[in-house]
């Protein structure tokens, strides 16, 4: 049985902030910091946004696309997050009952750093693939945090996109999926703490690398493939920087990185970052096209999925909801008081 | 704090504007209503669920300078009346927006947001604002 993309969706915050207007507070070259991460802004969730409210954007736009299927046909929901509003008490019975998807479903809450959203889109794959359930959402969101004044602040964003896992009417089928997987320590963030940690340049070859790579390569192994098969390729993007020098590592051009490249406009919207890249190589696909996409989870893990888009795409109703162009179509730029006020850094009185 | 009984049992109105319908008048109720004013007692038994469209024009709108707790973040914010595709007359928050852009007439739909949340431990309530549509 064929299992892939039925329907997709993606929403990103309108509020934008520059690298150099982070820089100008913590006395840093912001533009030089922004030009070396390769990231020229960042999204804001407004003080009214959280990963609930994302989730269910990018999931509302996901079903707007698929009149035709009644949504209480889905039999699970997932959301990928790392910073789900509550500790205890799912973002994803929210985000259900928002589709009208309860209650004949399970739902659960994922978390695996920037990953947990693919993380879903795999699960889904097991129930609809072994017939437990007619489809699945998977969802990656997240509004992620940084330390004021630390490396994090120039990237950390918010921003998901959703996917209907299905077996029939599939607009992009996946065809294979393989994930690389390892206990390694590179970033992390505490029960109670606010803020994560990373381990500096650890965070770069023995993880995200080499995770990457070897998900990459024994994914592209199973299949029999080389990276000239593929139209499109995303890869988790914690900045502009990694995703560009990973593909061009592993023998993919810039040419075919370019849909799924938005962290230099959006910055790293963490469990959202693949799935966004996914969604607009989606909003740009022709039938065949092949997509070639790997994320990649601090902790640490990737998750790789060979896809190729079908002919179903021509008839589906993508217009039913805004493609990410208009979604990123007119930013609102805003200053650091304004940041600081909005990500909730300002100390209030009771 | 606000009961966590009353705020889940607003949950079909706030998350998917479920109102009701009068099966006698085809009047539709946002909030719904079990009962039609207008069809009275031939009403019983005949007013049905109903999902209203999140899509509309601005009708009418007041911009809010000084705000409850709930919304001081966000001022100053316009409360929009916003005329549905079917024709109803709902009222909430407008959001995303700069309060000098917006017209009556200009297009809106309904997104979930936060409204409030009983402090920082409590329950969080989520429930419909409108943005320009896009």
């Amino acid at each position: 049985m064929d299992v892939g993309i039925v329907s997709y969706g993606a929403y990103v915050p309108r509020y934008r902030i520059k690298p150099e207007e982070i820089g100008k507070i913590w006395g840093v070259d912001g533009k030089g910091m922004g030009k070396g991460l390769m990231i020229f802004e960042k999204s804001v969730p407004s003080p009214d946004e959280d990963v609930v409210t994302i989730a269910t954007e990018a999931a509302r736009n996901m079903m707007a696309r698929v009149p035709e299927v009644d949504p209480q046909d889905i039999g699970a929901v997932y959301v990928g997050s790392e910073s789900h509003p509550y500790a205890v008490k799912p973002t994803s019975t929210i985000v259900a009952e928002s589709i009208e998807a309860t209650p004949a479903m399970t739902a659960a809450d994922l978390e695996f750093a920037c990953k947990a959203g693919t993380a879903g889109i795999q699960a889904c794959m097991g129930l609809v693939g072994s017939g437990m359930v007619r489809y699945g959402v998977a969802v990656g969101a997240d509004t992620s945090q940084g330390a004021p004044g630390d490396a994090l602040e120039y990237s950390a964003s918010a921003g998901g996109a959703a996917f209907l896992i299905g077996s029939e009417g599939i607009i992009a089928r996946i065809d294979k999926t393989a994930s690389f997987t390892t206990d390694t320590p590179d970033f992390w963030r505490r029960e109670g703490q606010p803020y994560p940690l990373h381990g500096g340049r650890f965070t770069g070859e023995p993880a995200y690398f080499r995770h990457i790579i070897s998900a990459a390569k024994m994914l592209m192994k199973e299949m029999g493939t080389e990276p000239g098969d593929y139209q499109h390729a995303v890869f988790h993007q914690p900045n502009g920087k990694f995703p560009t020098r990973v593909a061009k590592q592993l023998g993919f051009s810039d040419e075919q990185i370019k849909f799924g490249l938005l962290t230099p406009n959006i910055g790293n919207t963490y469990s959202g970052a693949v799935p966004l890249g996914l969604a607009n190589i989606l909003d740009n696909a022709v039938p065949g096209d092949r997509i070639f996409v790997t994320s990649y989870g601090s902790g640490a893990g990737s998750d790789a999925f060979d896809i190729t888009v079908t002919d179903a795409i021509e008839d589906y109703k993508r217009d039913n909801a805004p493609t990410l162009d208009k979604v990123l179509a007119d930013p609102v730029y805003i200053d650091y008081g304004m940041y600081a006020k909005f990500m909730g850094k300002i100390l209030m009185s009771e | 704090m606000a009961s966590v009984a009353k705020e889940w049992r607003e949950i079909p109105g706030r998350y998917n504007l479920r109102g009701t319908k009068c099966g006698s008048c085809g009047k539709v109720f946002f909030p719904s209503r079990s009962f039609c004013p207008v069809c009275r007692r031939e009403s019983i038994g005949k007013v049905e669920d109903y999902k209203l469209d999140r899509h509309g024009e601005v009708y009418s709108f007041s911009v809010v300078h000084e705000a409850p707790e709930s919304c001081s973040m966000l001022k100053p914010y316009a409360v929009v009346m916003v005329r549905n595709r079917d024709g109803v007359l709902l009222s909430g928050q407008m959001v995303d927006v700069d309060v000098d852009a917006i017209e009556i007439g200009m297009p809106v739909r309904a997104v979930l947001r936060k409204l409030d949340a009983d402090g920082l431990a409590g329950v969080i309530h989520y429930g419909f604002k409108f943005t320009p549509d896009l």
